[in-house]
């Protein structure tokens, strides 16, 4: 399995790999107690926003936007429909760990995303399953229909007057429908191209209809909030950083996979916890919140904790907590040029500095990477991507900007040596030997 | 009303107007492409970046809202920063060849690079090259490179034209606009998204470089294809009508116009143009001079009367001739001494002398119809008989949940949300409404109608009826198919009927552009109307601006009279085999771009108009040839010396509303319910007979890239399957059609050759075989019994 | 008629269950899922079955088209009976994705998205799977995720693969 590790688990804890996923299990786990107790003692949605917002859970999609506070935007008491959506569309390089939740544990994710609907009034339910991983949308389904079966799913659940209908959306290969109103829009039937805000989804979502959307992570935590309080949850991370994170680790490590771990927790520790650095080779880099949080270097990021404050303040962002592990046999120039194809690929090609400047700053790069270079491309780069962040309708703009930023600043010099020796600093076969897919044992 | 500053200047904004809108008003420009105030809000192109106090990010103006305290900053170098990054942008894969672009010299792009970009480019990589398309006669979408994205043609085929044929395929900087499979587009609005590109990749087809912008002359005009009255820009060269744009006007077109309104001027170059006046010698058609002609017509109408009265003298114009046109017309053949004379050529039923005929009209100002509650639209194929209408409807059910119900003889897609849709045999229209009228009868607990007793309301008829009711703006419309049918005046006394129980009130969806300045011009028959005339056939006619085969009601019966008389003057622009085989006299008028003269409305907008080129060859405007007519006749009044002079004197600038709206404008009718009318035809086949848009008059029929649309297909016998299998004739194989004569007439019977085509839209019982074309201009009535069978 | 002759009924049945997700009038959002559908069983999206399914959700043909090309995985070109596609993102490269498909390359004798003759393996480049942690990863036909892929287990799978 790929939760390899943990400290004070509690989303991970008790899992058992691919053997506990069902409705038994979890409810073995303690699963549906939560909510069984909000519908039994009819707990007011007012109730269970407070402590939601005790717990200082923030988004666990990549923003970090305090969930409680989230939960309150929603006209609870509006007629009409009102939606909540999961996000598991995880598509941003080096995040994986929505997948092990869908895996292990999605009854977590059922009966979170049924808390969350009676605490903000919807009257249905959508989570949009990120098209790769179609085994795990087919598990998913497979455990709705053991929920439904069990009455903890669709018409008044568990004998009360609460009806919400849960459904699973899958996506099918487009990074942008992470973004809350593409993926709105590719629920619609439609190409997920984001939507300007305001409106914002809580007045204008699903079908023009109040609605929350809220990550896989994020959802998880709820029944666990609500079965050890608040303030319990809060005390498991850090001050303004509330609870347990599921972190990716990617890359250059002996054991990449997630790891659950407070809050807070030093990064050397997870890199420990990790393995450490392949073959014990030396640490170059690290993305620290999913591609597009911009790289720190080795230095600055033995020195972060890892919650959202720490790594604010060295310059980059938690993110969505993928930890994308980088050693000194990567070419960074590569390690970009990569990452803008993603960006130019990915962009939804609506709005023209994002759909334009992804496609430019790509084709710079690879010219660089291709010993190509013009010593006025590195000002061109910066300047571009000046012209691109807070430019664009959604933050993919941002998102392909800041690598290229990050790189550059903390990189510099190994840019300026390709486009001076139309080669990379790092030996080829140095860094063919450095992914071990020619040596790894099967 | 927030209150925000702009650049300095503080003003209200109306609440929920975005900043973009504020400035509009203010008369600050704000650069921007996809935004178009018809279309929603794409913020896509972010050309329009403005710097927001306070805000971190410059702010597209366009979607964002006006808000209390806001100051905005419109060329801030914040704002000049994030305009001209995304000029660099914009232009990055954008051919950069503006002097080989057929939009130069009228290119947003073009423009704003000018006054936004920067010098030189900083691009160096290779530019991404889009193929071009085919996309059918009109729309040209050869430059696609071109496109820069801002989907508002997308949005306004969704949006506008209520259907989706263009769409944005792929993502990244691979988007890019195609139609299904290299469909082409049919919508009947499809020029306006020549108009919405803002750069050079949708062009239009038949203009294509045909002349740059800057050198074209640009005059108003009104288009003479519907009772819209759509305001145009015409634009010359060299005494050529060139193009054709819509000139903005809310009330009226918007800031569109029907493809038909667009590309009909090529018709106006035609081939067929008659440059010469004519007359029959020895048998021949011979070209001479204006004095011999019109001596000539001045000498046979005289001859006519003198030896037979001037009762078997009959005029019949065109309903999209100026209203200066058929006054003089009316007064030319009055002056004569008959009353034979109309303007309704495809009309078969009229009310009995004696009931008096306001000039019917749509019963309300045009800009209404976004704001009815409910509308029922009584025979009409609305969409293709008047697609601005039918648009606006489109708009006001979408946006101000106006119920829209339509009674009509096909189940054509009128492309907006619908109330109710019923579809009757053409027989049965007259009792369709009847139910509507019992129904809202019997749900206002008020008398029913005398003549309605056998008439039982069903489930439609009931929702119908109730939408007509609820409290609100309501109308009750009668459209094209309503006014032309066998009993077109019972139709409208029972719509009268309805209009008195529930409130609503009667409009006239008249198809052809001066309908009502044809009421208000005279050419009213006190004698015998654009029917009686040609089935009690007289001695002479004139027939101004209309080819009596294609045109009217009963095409055989008209031309059995034309043939049949002593003399046949036309005045016309165009001239056919047919008119060579029966017309004594050809006498060359202009269309509407070489005279001067006036179109009234639907809702009775008098627009007058000037002749944007000179007329071609020797043709003459038609107002000139009656006045000399009238003179060489030595008949009263025909001194005037302008086209204006004849205006005033038929609507004297005083007697009109807010100095351009006719008065006298009345749809009420006064005659008891005929029950006969009510009882559809029995154990024959009908005929439904439309008339498709491009065939609706002579100069649309002559307009290349109109004809080469799908919608101008040759017409075919479309049955249901039901109707096919009772015929026995097979889909797909052709079929001999037939017509029996008129009751009471020797002629009007005929017989066409088509294909037969399935289509289950059309009511059982009925074949759909379209008016207006020459290849079933052979038969007979557009209503009444059809015989079908293989041949 | 036409979408009968390119929807058979058990197709027509997986997609009403589709519909029943969303509220009745949006149908429309089911079009993702029923194009996966129809790709699913003729193995690429041939235009008239985009057609078939735009007219059977009773949308315009060149929505469904638009999505049908915004999104990865529909394949409008015919591919061979397995489409592997392999994420070479830079997570998965730094374990040797690149190195994977450049391996796969050589093996099947083809080019990125490109078909072996007989008509068996189609080679195509992905972006992230969220699985990373099991880089390098490929995807067996848009369904089945391989994982850790070392050449040893490429040979295993393509062996398997029929
Ligand atoms: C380009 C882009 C991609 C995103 N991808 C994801 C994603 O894969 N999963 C996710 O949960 N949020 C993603 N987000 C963030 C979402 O828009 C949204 O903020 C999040 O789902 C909210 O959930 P949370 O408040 O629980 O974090 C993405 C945002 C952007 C701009
Ligand atoms: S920033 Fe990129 S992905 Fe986001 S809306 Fe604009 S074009 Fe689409
Ligand atoms: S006009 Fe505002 S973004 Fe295009």
């Amino acid at each position: 399995m790929a939760i390899l590790g943990s400290i004070n688990p509690i989303l991970t804890a008790g899992l058992d790999g691919d053997r506990s996923w069902r409705l038994a299990d979890y409810v073995a786990r303690g699963g549906y107690s939560a909510l069984r107790r909000i519908i039994a003692e009819r707990t007011t949605p007012e109730q269970i926003i407070a402590e939601v917002k005790k717990s200082v859970l923030r988004g666990r999609g990549g923003a970090g936007f305090p969930t409680g506070l989230k939960w309150s935007f929603m006209p609870r008491t509006l007629p009409g429909d009102k939606y909540l959506i999961c996000n598991s569309d995880e598509g941003e390089p080096g995040t994986f760990k929505d997948r092990d939740l869908l895996r292990y544990n999605p009854h977590a994710v059922i009966e979170g995303m049924v808390i969350a609907g009676y605490a903000i009034g919807a009257t249905r339910g959508f989570n949009y399953i990120h098209g790769e991983i179609w085994e795990l949308y087919q598990r998913f389904e497979d455990a709705l229909a053991e929920a439904r079966a069990e009455g903890l799913v669709g018409k008044h659940i568990l004998g009360g007057d609460f009806t919400f209908e849960l459904f699973a959306h899958h996506g099918y290969g487009a990074y942008i429908c992470g973004e809350e109103t593409a993926l709105l829009e590719s629920i619609e039937g439609k190409k997920g191209q984001p939507r300007f805000k305001p409106p914002f989804p809580a007045s204008f979502g699903l079908y023009g209809k109040p609605t929350t959307i809220n990550n896989t992570e994020t959802l998880a935590s709820v029944p666990f909030i609500l079965n050890m309080g608040g303030d319990a949850f809060l005390a498991a991370g850090k001050a303004n950083n509330g609870g347990p994170k599921l972190f990716s680790v990617s890359g250059h490590v002996e054991r990449p996979g997630n790891y659950e771990v407070p809050m807070g927790t030093p990064f050397a520790t997870l890199l420990e916890m990790a393995g450490g650095v392949r073959g014990g080779r030396k640490l170059k880099g690290v993305i620290p919140g999913g591609s597009s949080s911009p790289v720190l270097s080795a230095e600055l990021m033995m020195d972060c904790t890892m919650d959202y404050d720490s790594i604010a303040k060295a310059g980059s962002m938690l993110g969505s907590g993928a930890v994308i592990v980088m050693d000194e046999t990567t070419c960074m120039v590569k390690a970009l040029e990569r990452l803008s194809y993603f960006y130019y690929e990915e962009s939804c090609g609506q709005c023209t500095p994002c759909r334009e400047g992804t496609g430019w700053l790509y084709k710079i790069i690879q010219r660089i990477e291709n010993g190509l270079g013009r010593p006025e491309d590195l000002d061109l780069l910066s300047s571009i991507t000046g012209n691109i962040m807070g430019r664009t309708i959604c933050a993919l703009g941002d998102a392909a900007s800041m690598p290229v930023q990050s790189f550059l600043k903390h990189f510099r010099d190994e840019f300026a040596y390709h486009i001076e020796h139309g080669r990379c600093l790092v030996p080829r076969e140095v860094q063919r030997a450095g992914s071990g897919f020619f040596t790894a044992s099967a | 009303m927030p209150e925000i500053e702009i650049d300095g200047i503080v003003t209200q904004a109306p609440d929920g107007a975005t900043i973009m809108e504020v400035a509009e008003q203010l008369g600050v420009y704000i650069p921007h492409f996809c935004y178009h105030k018809k279309l929603s809000i794409a913020a896509n192109c972010r050309m329009c970046l403005v710097q927001v106090e306070k805000a971190p990010k410059p702010v597209p103006a366009c979607a964002t809202p006006a808000t209390n305290g806001m100051k905005v900053f419109t060329h801030s170098p914040l704002a000049a920063k994030a305009q001209q990054g995304v000029m660099e942008f914009l232009l990055i894969n954008h051919p950069l060849d503006c002097p080989i672009c057929d939009q130069g010299g009228e290119c947003q792009l073009q423009d704003l690079a000018v006054g936004y970009g920067m010098g030189a480019s900083r691009y160096q990589e290779e530019k991404r090259v889009v193929f071009h398309k085919e996309a059918g006669p009109l729309v040209s979408m050869q430059e696609m490179s071109r496109c820069i994205h801002c989907t508002r043609c997308v949005r306004f085929g969704q949006e506008i034209a209520g259907v989706m044929e263009l769409g944005m395929v792929n993502r990244t900087m691979h988007s890019e606009i195609v139609t299904f499979l290299g469909r082409s587009i049919d919508s009947e609005l499809s020029g306006n998204m020549i108009d919405l590109c803002p750069v050079g990749a949708l062009t239009s087809k038949p203009f294509r470089f045909a002349a740059r912008a800057w050198e074209l002359s640009r005059l108003p005009s009104i288009s003479p294809h519907d009772s819209v009255g759509a305001n145009l820009t015409v634009q010359t060269l060299a005494n050529r009508v060139m193009r054709v744009l819509p000139r903005e006007n809310e009330a009226v077109n918007e800031c569109w116009i029907s493809d038909r309104d667009r590309f009909s001027y090529e018709g106006v170059n035609s081939p067929e143009r008659l440059t010469r006046p004519q007359i029959r010698v020895d048998g021949k058609l011979r070209e001479v001079d204006w004095s011999v002609a019109l001596d000539y017509v001045a000498h046979g109408l005289r001859d006519i009367v003198n030896t037979h009265g001037a009762d078997e003298i009959a005029a019949l114009a065109a309903p999209w001739s100026t209203l200066e046109e058929m006054h003089l017309l009316q007064k030319l053949v009055r002056g004569l001494g008959s009353g034979n004379v109309d303007f309704r050529p495809r009309r078969m039923d009229f009310a009995p002398s004696g009931v008096p005929a306001g000039a019917r009209w749509l019963g309300m100002r045009i800009a209404e119809l976004n704001e009815l509650d409910t509308a029922l639209v009584v025979g009409s194929f609305v969409r293709k008989d008047i697609p601005l209408f039918a648009q606006r409807l489109r708009q006001a059910a979408k946006h101000n949940g106006t119920r829209v119900t339509l009674i009509s003889l096909g189940n054509d897609d009128p492309l907006m949300s619908m109330h109710e849709h019923v579809v009757v045999a053409p027989s049965e229209l007259p009792a369709a409404l009847a139910r509507v009228v019992k129904a809202a009868a019997l749900q206002c607990r008020v008398p029913v109608p005398a003549g309605l007793e056998a008439i039982v309301p069903d489930i439609p008829s009931e929702a119908i009826a109730t939408s007509l009711r609820v409290r609100g703006r309501s109308m009750i419309f009668l459209g094209r198919v309503a006014v032309q049918h066998p009993h077109a005046v019972q139709i409208h006394v029972l719509a009268q009927h309805l209009s008195d129980i529930t409130g609503a009130k009667i409009g006239f969806f008249s198809d052809a552009g001066n309908i009502v300045g044809g009421y208000l011009s005279g050419a009213l028959p006190s004698a015998r109307n654009a029917h009686s005339m040609f089935t009690d056939p007289r001695c002479a006619y004139v027939l101004l601006g209309l080819e009596p085969e294609l045109d009217c009601h009963n095409p055989q019966l008209a031309l059995a009279a034309l043939r049949q008389a002593d003399l046949r003057v036309v005045l016309s622009p165009f001239v056919s085999e047919t008119m060579r085989e029966y017309a004594d006299v050809l006498l060359p008028v202009t269309p509407f771009t070489e005279t001067s003269g006036t179109f009234v409305n639907a809702e009775g907008r008098v627009q007058s108009f000037k002749g944007v080129v000179r007329p071609l060859g020797d043709s003459r405007p038609a107002w000139k040839v009656l006045r000399v007519l009238g003179n060489l006749l030595e008949l009263e009044g025909f001194n005037q010396d302008s086209s204006e002079e004849v205006r005033d004197a038929v609507l004297p600038p005083a007697s009109l509303k807010d100095g351009q709206f006719a008065s006298g404008l009345d749809n009420c009718i006064k005659l008891p319910i005929d029950a006969a009318a009510l009882v559809p035809a029995k154990g024959i086949l009908e005929r439904v007979a439309d008339v498709p848009i491009y065939f609706s008059d002579p100069l649309v029929r002559r307009a290349p890239a109109l004809q080469k649309t799908n919608d101008a297909q040759a017409p075919t016998a479309r049955m249901s399957s039901r109707t096919l299998a009772q015929a026995g004739v097979v889909a797909g194989s052709l079929v001999r059609l037939r017509q029996e004569s008129l009751a009471g007439s020797a002629s009007g019977a005929g017989e066409a050759m088509l294909t037969a085509v399935l289509d289950d839209g059309v009511p059982d019982g009925c074949i759909r075989v379209s008016a207006g074309h020459p290849s079933t201009a052979a038969l007979g009535a557009m209503f009444g019994a059809i015989s079908v069978e293989a041949v | 008629m036409q979408n009968s002759l390119m929807l058979t009924p058990e197709l027509i049945a997986r997609i009403d269950r589709e519909i029943a997700k969303y509220p009745v009038e949006q149908k429309q959002s089911a079009v993702m899922a029923a194009l996966a559908i129809a790709q699913e069983a003729a193995g690429w999206l041939s235009p008239e079955a985009i057609e078939a399914v735009a007219s059977y959700l009773e949308m315009s043909p060149v929505a469904a088209l638009e999505v049908a090309t915004f999104y990865n995985m529909y394949d409008l070109k015919p591919v061979g009976r397995h489409k592997l596609t392999v994420c070479t993102n830079l997570p998965c490269m730094l374990s040797g994705g690149m190195h994977a498909l450049e391996y796969l390359q050589e093996k099947l004798g083809i080019g990125l998205d490109e078909t072996t003759p007989d008509g068996k393996f189609t080679l195509k480049q992905g972006e992230c799977m969220g699985a990373c942690g099991d880089a390098p990863v490929l995807l067996v036909n848009n369904r089945h995720m391989c994982c850790s892929m070392t050449p040893a287990e490429i040979d295993r799978l393509l062996a398997e693969l029929d």
